[in-house]
Order: C-alpha cells, then structure tokens, then sequence
C-alpha cells in the first residue's frame, strides 16, 4: 500500500498528464500569434474525423461472436438516427435511445 | 451590474438543455466511479478531489488500479499522456473558439473534457447570448455533474438498488447525435467517415484497449496527405458564403 504522500504524487503525475495533453495547442499556438495554415486546416477538418472516433470508442467493447452481438448497440443506434433525423431534437434522439437499450439488455437479451 | 447579471442568466438558461444527458450519463459514471473507489478500499475523499482536479472520466478509473499498484510516477504519467492524447486534437479545433474568452479561458481548456468539448464545438448558440458565458457553463455544470456523482458514490454507492444496467448507453446516444449534427451542417462528409472508418480498423487490428492512439495517427496523416484536395473545396465554399452573406 502506498503512503499518502506517494499518492499524491501519483494523482499529481495523472492531473499533470491530463493537462499537459489540454493546454498544449494553447501554449503552442498563443491567441496572439498567427495559427500556421495547417494548423488551421486540422482545426476545421478534425472534429468530424473526432466524432466519428469517439462514437467508436463507446461502442469498442461490443462482441460480435458472442453475448449479444451487439444487437441491441445496433438497434438502439438506429432508432438514435432515425428520432434525429425526424425530430432533430437532441434530448428527444438521446433519451429514446437510452430507454431502448435499457429495455432491451434488461428484458430481452 | 443588472445587465452583466441579464447576461449571464441568458448564457445559463441557453446551455443548461445542452447537459442534461450529460447530467444523466455522468452521475451514472461518477455514481459507478464513487462505487469502485469505494469498493476498492477508498474513503470519499478521493474520488471527489479526484473528479474535481482530473475530470476525464476514463484515466479516473484507471488511476484507481495504479493507486492500488507499485509506486511509478513517470509510468502514470504517461500512461494518462497516451489516454488523454485525444484531448490535443480538441485544443486544436478549439484554439479560434477560445479567442476572446479573457478569464474564463483557463476554465474552459481545464475542463474540456469529450463532452465539454463536443458541445461546445457543435451546439447552435443562440443570437443574443454571449458566447464565453455560455461554454463557461457547459464546462460548470458537467464538471458539477461529474463531483457530485462521484461524490454520491464514494457515499452511498453501496445503497443504491434499482436497475440501471444500460443507463451508460446515454452517452453513446449522445456521441451519435453529436455526429450527425456536425454531419447535417457539412456539406462534404470525406472527414467524418475517414475517422468513422480508420477508427473502426484500428479496433479491429488492434483490440479495444489499444486502438485509439494508432487511430489518431491513422486520421491525421491521412487527413494530412489529402490536404489538398480537402481544403481546396472547404476554401471554395467558405468564399462563396462570404459572397452569399455580402
């Protein structure tokens, strides 16, 4: 078991990392400076290509060839797009697909 | 003074709808985070300084199982660099949209976490409402969220009873939608499925454990070798809105 002091030492490391990580392109490219045009040019294309990344990683764990096959993951992600795309209201989208899959993984798979 | 009160108020009803599935998603998270850290022999104190100084939800509960292992400081350091290295690519996206945020910018670039980020990225703020206080309380409430779930955990974590299994599938809704938002407002969707499909390769090739670090390389050369032919058409389409607006 550490000691509390070697603790905080570790937690200090894990805040520093995180922040390093945040503040960097900050400390980089000051707001005074002119941002280089390819830094501007990953600024505008990233976040799409970011998005997509991050719908990945939630759905990462997924098993295909075994449990459920990440069918309810599928049916729920479907009925996301489908209330999005008639609606277009966020929470409506997001909670219909919440309610969806807690009611598949608990009832029928 | 009544005016800047006016202004706030405003910015705090515009971005309070914006966070309530992160409200439901990051009590579920924080409450499950509270649990483990509970569980693992932590009193409260931990996940709630924790939350409050690291806010980012994954490497939280990884820093659970290296307080629980050998003392490597440098380890966890990068460790929680590889994690987080995403985090880089939301400061680069979001270096014009901090311009001109004065104080609060220190806040906003310590709590972007993917949330804080994807919605203060996409969301539509409104005419009339200032910008800055509005991404000030996205970041403040999911932040808040974030404590207090952790918190109500590390508490009452062993009390809770009803069944929220799939409840975490909110935040997957969430990304989804963020998606399609910055997919309906594009009119070129090259980006968007090159991180989509690059990132599903990675996983395949790679493992759920190790794909996000080879994915972001993947997207940025690939983004960077088709440089060209990308912004050209991003370029084009920015000068023809200038000329719509004019």
């Amino acid at each position: 078991m550490m000691t509390l002091g070697q603790q905080i030492v570790m937690i200090s490391m894990v805040v520093l990392g995180t922040m390093a990580t945040r503040f960097l392109p900050f400390l980089i490219f000051p707001a005074g400076k002119e941002t280089p045009k390819y830094i501007q040019y990953l600024g505008r294309v990233l976040p799409a290509a970011v998005f997509g990344l991050l719908v990945i990683y939630c759905l990462k764990d997924i098993s295909l060839f075994s449990g459920s096959h990440g069918i309810p993951e599928l049916i729920s992600v479907v009925l996301v797009i489908l209330l999005h795309l008639w609606k277009r209201q966020m929470l409506i989208s997001i909670a219909g697909g919440t309610v969806c899959y807690m009611l598949l993984v608990q009832l029928v798979f | 003074m009544q005016e800047k009160f006016v202004v706030i108020r405003r910015a705090f009803a515009a971005a309070f709808p914006y966070t309530i599935p992160i409200f439901a998603g990051f009590w579920f998270l924080g409450l499950t985070y509270g649990i483990y850290m509970n569980v693992s022999g932590f009193c409260f104190w931990y996940p709630m300084l924790m939350s409050l100084t690291i806010f980012a939800g994954s490497v939280e509960f990884i820093t659970v199982s290296l307080l629980l292992g050998a003392f490597h400081p440098l380890q966890a350091l990068a460790m929680t660099l590889m994690i987080n290295a995403r985090h880089l690519f939301y400061g680069i996206s979001m270096l014009d949209r901090f311009k001109g945020t004065g104080w609060k910018k220190f806040y906003l670039i310590f709590g972007m976490c993917d949330e804080s980020f994807s919605i203060n990225y996409t969301a539509e703020i409104p005419k009339g409402v200032d910008k800055s206080w509005f991404m000030f309380f996205v970041t403040l409430l999911n932040h808040f969220y974030w404590v207090t779930g952790a918190v109500l955990g590390g508490i009452f974590g062993s009390l809770i009873s009803f069944n929220t299994e799939g409840l975490s599938f909110v935040m997957t809704a969430m990304f989804v939608v963020i998606f399609m938002e910055q997919w309906l407002k594009e009119k070129r969707h090259e980006s968007a499925l090159i991180g989509l499909g690059l990132s599903v390769l990675c996983l395949v090739i790679f493992g759920a454990e190790n794909f996000m670090i080879p994915s972001m390389v993947a997207i940025l050369v690939v983004l960077t070798a088709f440089r060209r032919p990308l912004d050209r058409q991003q370029d084009t389409e920015a000068e023809q809105g200038g000329e719509v607006k004019r």
